[in-house]
């Protein structure tokens, strides 16, 4: 009976992460829509630029330097602040699980969820935050 | 076109690509960045970071309902990560070093399959009777709600899928796309997962996917804030929009035309790439 008294654990586990990747869209959208509002105030009749790469400047690629642009109330540090939030979503999700297996004493998906969590850390280049 | 045309112009158009998209249950993903190289003359690695965006929101708004209902299986979803992450950051890795041409013909080769999978839907296969072997140790099997009361089901190929879910993971990084179908035939064909499991499934999976390949795209600068903010806002309200249409009508009229145009698309974005028009 292991696996079914596993089962309905998982349901509640399910509920959880709903609520969450929920949260997490609604507040990164209306983040991104807040600064979206503040950058075209201001630069809305400025010739656009999009055909060209020049890659991002250096202080949007990094999430403290993001989080500084943000604070200080820049328009596009607000909405890659929203973007940030929107793909810290996931990762949250994956940081949940892995406690949420940790509950059940389920090691083995304890282990599998960790590693999916530091390949996504890794991809987000926590080194240079720490 | 100014900054505040341009923005409500690819706005508009990501709407209507989320809406078909979501409709057609493609994605929004696979014609957002023909849409912005195509039509905007956008650099198709800013509108493969525009379309990464949007597909993390697509797939964790879609998730947040799915889960609640019971259909998507964690520990499949989770164990699959495992190679979808690993495969999205060598895609995300490969995707720099490419020629722009050559992205934009592989990914005009798999919007070609796009279609044709969008055309000819696979059929649900035959459960299984007996668990394979990897997944019984890792403990798979499951139960989805069905008109009649919880149905259990079984799971094998386990080894197969996660090599199909390793190309997946690629390809979503390399194109920004959220690879739902090559999700899908991992875990219907070679894991032999009920349909409506495999699907929501695939879509719980494609969040953490396209976040680990967002991640790389954005410490390159690949990113922009100004394009990806309409990007992203258009492709959430046109998918939330298909979703409470989809709940009343099934649409294969729709679904042809999407096919279609998914196709003129593809054609369109492998003969760019031979004139030149990616080359810069």
């Amino acid at each position: 009976m292991t696996v079914v008294n596993g089962r309905a654990r998982d349901q509640g586990i399910e509920e959880i992460i709903g609520t969450l990747l929920r949260t997490g869209v609604i507040l990164a959208a209306l983040v991104v829509l807040a600064g979206g509002i503040f950058y075209l105030a201001r630069n809305g009749s400025s010739p656009a630029h999009y055909g060209l790469f020049r890659g991002e400047p250096s202080d949007l690629l990094h999430v403290a330097a993001i989080v500084r642009d943000a604070v200080r109330l820049d328009s596009l540090g607000i909405i890659q602040l929203g973007l940030l939030l929107l793909i810290a979503t996931p990762v949250a999700r994956v940081a949940f699980t892995v406690f949420a297996f940790a509950y059940e004493r389920d090691w083995t998906y304890v282990v599998v969820t960790l590693i999916v969590l530091a390949l996504l850390l890794y991809s987000l280049g926590a080194w240079h935050v720490f | 076109m100014n900054t505040f045309e341009l923005t409500f112009f690819v706005w508009l158009g990501s709407l209507v690509a989320g809406f078909l998209g979501s409709l057609t249950g493609l994605g929004g993903g696979v014609i957002i960045v023909p849409l912005l190289t195509l039509a905007f003359h956008v650099d198709i690695r800013y509108a493969i970071g525009a379309s990464l965006v949007s597909v993390i929101a697509t797939s964790s708004g879609a998730a947040a309902a799915y889960v609640k209902e019971g259909y998507s299986n964690i520990r499949v979803g989770m164990f699959l990560e495992v190679a979808t992450t690993f495969g999205a950051i060598t895609g995300a890795m490969i995707a720099v070093r490419l020629p722009l041409p050559a992205i934009a013909i592989i990914f005009g080769i798999v919007l070609l399959y796009s279609a044709y999978m969008s055309y000819y839907p696979s059929k649900e296969i035959h459960a299984v009777e007996k668990t394979g072997p990897v997944a019984a140790w890792l403990r798979m099997d499951g139960t989805y709600p069905t008109p009649e009361g919880l149905k259990a089901y079984r799971v094998q190929g386990v080894p197969a899928g996660f090599s199909l879910m390793y190309l997946a993971g690629i390809l979503s990084g390399l194109l920004g796309i959220g690879s739902g179908a090559v999700k899908v035939i991992a875990m219907d064909r070679a894991m032999r997962l009920p349909f409506k499991v495999s699907t929501t499934t695939s879509n719980f999976m494609i969040g953490v996917t396209a976040a680990a390949s967002a991640g790389v795209y954005l410490n390159r600068g690949y990113i922009d804030p100004g394009l990806s903010m309409p990007v992203m806002l258009g492709v959430l309200a046109g998918s939330l929009a298909g979703t409470f249409v989809l709940a009343k009508a099934r649409t294969p009229l729709l679904r042809t035309l999407f096919s279609v145009v998914v196709a003129a698309l593809a054609v369109e974005m492998i003969v760019s790439a031979f004139t030149g028009r990616f080359s810069h």
